[in-house]
């Protein structure tokens, strides 16, 4: 796969660091996706790639270093960092649907409210993109009537709603059951197939082989290696690479 | 969920499955005879159950005095009611009392005024109960019924006569210190909730740990004598706030404290995800807390809050102590009428049926609230 490095920069994390009390989680992480890239995250438990991820749209404050998403630079300035929000959608680990609304009424508040989109036009735009993750009919129900699966399907849909330009995956199938994740991966695959800006962080070997740009490997808050998929899983230059590799092939 | 399918053959069939008319039979011998304990328990049971069922209804019904004659004067003559003493209810105080109990000293000839201001709130209530009113709309209608109630016992517009507060007395006190009370500590505590968990604010979180550990740290007597006796020095000469005010502000702190305590509670119960899903779709804080965090949080504290609504309710007859009359008072002043002076069983029967009424209400419809809102909150 051809890697798009002329693209403009979508996200570039400039020396970042960051420190829970004494622990140093981010090591002076400097990584640029380009625009329509896709980038796979992947490293052992405590490795700081989730951590990495949520300071992209400040989650998490990064203490030092520059995060810059779209042209914006991250502070604290709010106006900045709604207009980030705006523009970066994610989709967390435990669904995080909000189960006081319906499946549409979850999908719909942010255009409504954020985006200030007349209700009849966000309920459209709502259900096209419940289509895209192939369930409409479920958009009257409440997302506790709905499996592991479809509730990360219908979290997808409500990210894209908000029509950002890049989208944030953190582990989104590590709290499904096995039956379920290959429903969600397939459509983070046709999303991919759309020309989506995406960094994702998953242990889904076979995913990111199929629709990564590039693979990073994180460790204890460095990014250690980074290359295209082949080169990451098939030549691991580093023995951090190689024990964490032969850890998770082992596991499968 | 089918018992059926648990229950092993060899053991005796439940009786939801036993043939249909000897269901009652079969109920019985099941729950309340099973065992020669279990009929000796259901037996001493029955019998303390019927004695007591008999005598009240004696006391109560059958041997009860309904009305007293009355001497020319206008003084009832209470002899036979002293007469029944001991095994009969004397429900005529009731009957020559009950406009003084509910109303205080509110002009005789206007006392409609306060009986509609009452049912206005009862019809507020209801009104409000129900979740197809739960709109924008509401709110205008609380607006509405709440400045009517305002007219109707103040007057001195539209022709009605102007009667001072300090009149006022019986059960409209005790439903305006409940419904102002706690139609104005709810958002209080809400914002003091939030401003309690405030992380971005150091000064207003200290603002609100203080209001709630200085008002939860006195007794609510305190409090309104401090607002009805202490307050008023403070002022600067001329300057009178009006006594019912002064204790209705001092209920309203005293119960935002204390649901601000609930109202955190549920905000701290909701899962940090739910936060962060917000927070990464661009919602603002206030659009957040309205749209994703309370409406949780507050399903999850309907038992509490609930509970502390009904001890408010309740709590509203402590303002006797700074010389308001609500209903419990009035029951009292009723009792100091001469030839009743001995029949306060009869008038404390009839209060506190009146607060049963009210309290038992609140506690059956937010059972039927939580049970209705549970139905999209199963995860």
């Amino acid at each position: 796969m051809s890697q798009t490095e002329t693209g403009k920069a979508a996200i570039t994390l400039d020396k970042v660091n960051k420190w829970y009390g004494a622990l140093h989680v981010l090591r002076d992480i400097s990584l640029t996706v380009h625009e329509q890239e896709r980038v796979v995250v992947c490293g052992p438990s405590g490795s700081g790639k989730s951590t990495m991820i949520r300071c992209i749209n400040r989650l998490e404050a990064h203490q030092s270093g520059h995060i810059y998403v779209e042209g914006t630079e991250l502070t604290d300035d709010t106006r900045a960092l709604d207009t980030i929000r705006r523009e970066v959608g994610m989709v967390f680990q435990s669904f995080n649907l909000f189960p006081h609304l319906t499946i549409l009424e979850n999908c719909t508040l942010a255009p409504i409210w954020v985006r200030k989109m007349p209700k009849a036009q966000a309920e459209e735009l709502a259900m096209t993109y419940l289509q895209r993750v192939k369930i409409p009919e479920q958009a009257k129900k409440y997302p506790g009537q709905l499996s592991g699966g479809q509730q990360q399907r219908v979290a997808i849909a409500r990210a894209l709603c908000m029509q950002p330009k890049v989208m944030l995956f953190d582990e989104p199938t590590s709290a499904l059951d096995p039956e379920m994740i290959k429903e969600v991966l397939d459509t983070m695959i046709e999303l991919a197939g759309s020309g989506m800006t995406m960094v994702c962080v998953t242990h889904e070997m076979g995913f990111a082989r199929q629709v990564a740009h590039r693979v990073v490997f994180m460790d204890r808050g460095e990014i250690v290696e980074s290359g295209p998929p082949a080169q990451i899983f098939e030549d691991p230059r580093t023995d951090r690479l190689k024990l964490f590799l032969s850890q998770i092939l082992r596991g499968h | 969920m089918s018992t059926s399918t648990s229950v092993a053959p060899s053991l005796p069939i439940p009786s939801r499955d036993a043939p249909p008319g000897a269901g009652a039979v079969a109920w019985l011998k099941e729950n309340l005879f099973a065992t020669w304990l279990s009929t000796a328990v259901t037996l001493a049971l029955g019998y303390v159950i019927v004695r007591v069922a008999v005598a009240l209804v004696e006391w109560a019904v059958l041997g009860a005095v309904w009305s007293v004659p009355y001497s020319p004067a206008g003084i009832a003559q209470t002899t036979v009611c002293q007469n029944a003493k001991g095994s009969g209810a004397c429900w005529a105080v009731i009957a020559d009392k009950y406009r003084l109990i509910l109303f205080g000293r509110y002009p005789y000839d206007e006392q409609w005024r306060p009986a509609l201001a009452v049912l206005i709130f009862i019809g507020l209530y209801a009104v409000s109960a129900m979740r197809r009113f739960w709109r924008e709309e509401l709110i205008l209608i609380w607006i509405g019924a709440l400045t009517v109630v305002g007219v109707l016992m103040w007057g001195g517009v539209l022709g009605l006569a102007p009667v001072t507060d300090d009149f006022w007395g019986g059960l409209p006190i005790t439903l305006i210190l409940a419904t102002f009370g706690l139609a104005f500590a709810f958002p209080l505590a809400i914002l003091v909730a939030l401003g309690r968990r405030s992380t971005q604010l150091p000064a207003v979180r200290m603002l609100c740990v203080m209001f709630v550990e200085l008002i939860r740290g006195v007794p609510l007597i305190s409090v309104l004598f401090m607002a009805s006796v202490m307050f008023p020095l403070f002022m600067p000469a001329g300057v009178n706030i009006d006594k019912l005010l002064r204790a209705q502000i001092a209920v309203i702190l005293f119960a935002a404290a204390y649901l601000a305590e609930v109202v955190r509670g549920g905000l701290q119960a909701l899962p940090k995800g739910q936060t962060e899903a917000a927070d990464a779709l661009g919602l603002s804080y206030w659009q957040k807390t309205a749209f994703v965090i309370l409406p949780q949080a507050l399903r999850l504290v309907i038992p509490p809050l609930v509970n502390t609504f009904i001890g408010f309710f309740k709590d509203t007859t402590l303002v006797l102590i700074v010389g308001l009359f609500d209903l419990l008072t009035m029951g009292k002043v009723a009792l100091s009428d001469p030839p009743w002076q001995s029949f306060s069983t009869e008038v404390y029967v009839m209060l506190g049926v009146i607060y049963i009424a009210f309290c038992y209400a609140m506690s059956r419809y937010s059972r039927g609230l939580e049970r209705e809102l549970g139905v999209s909150q199963r995860r």
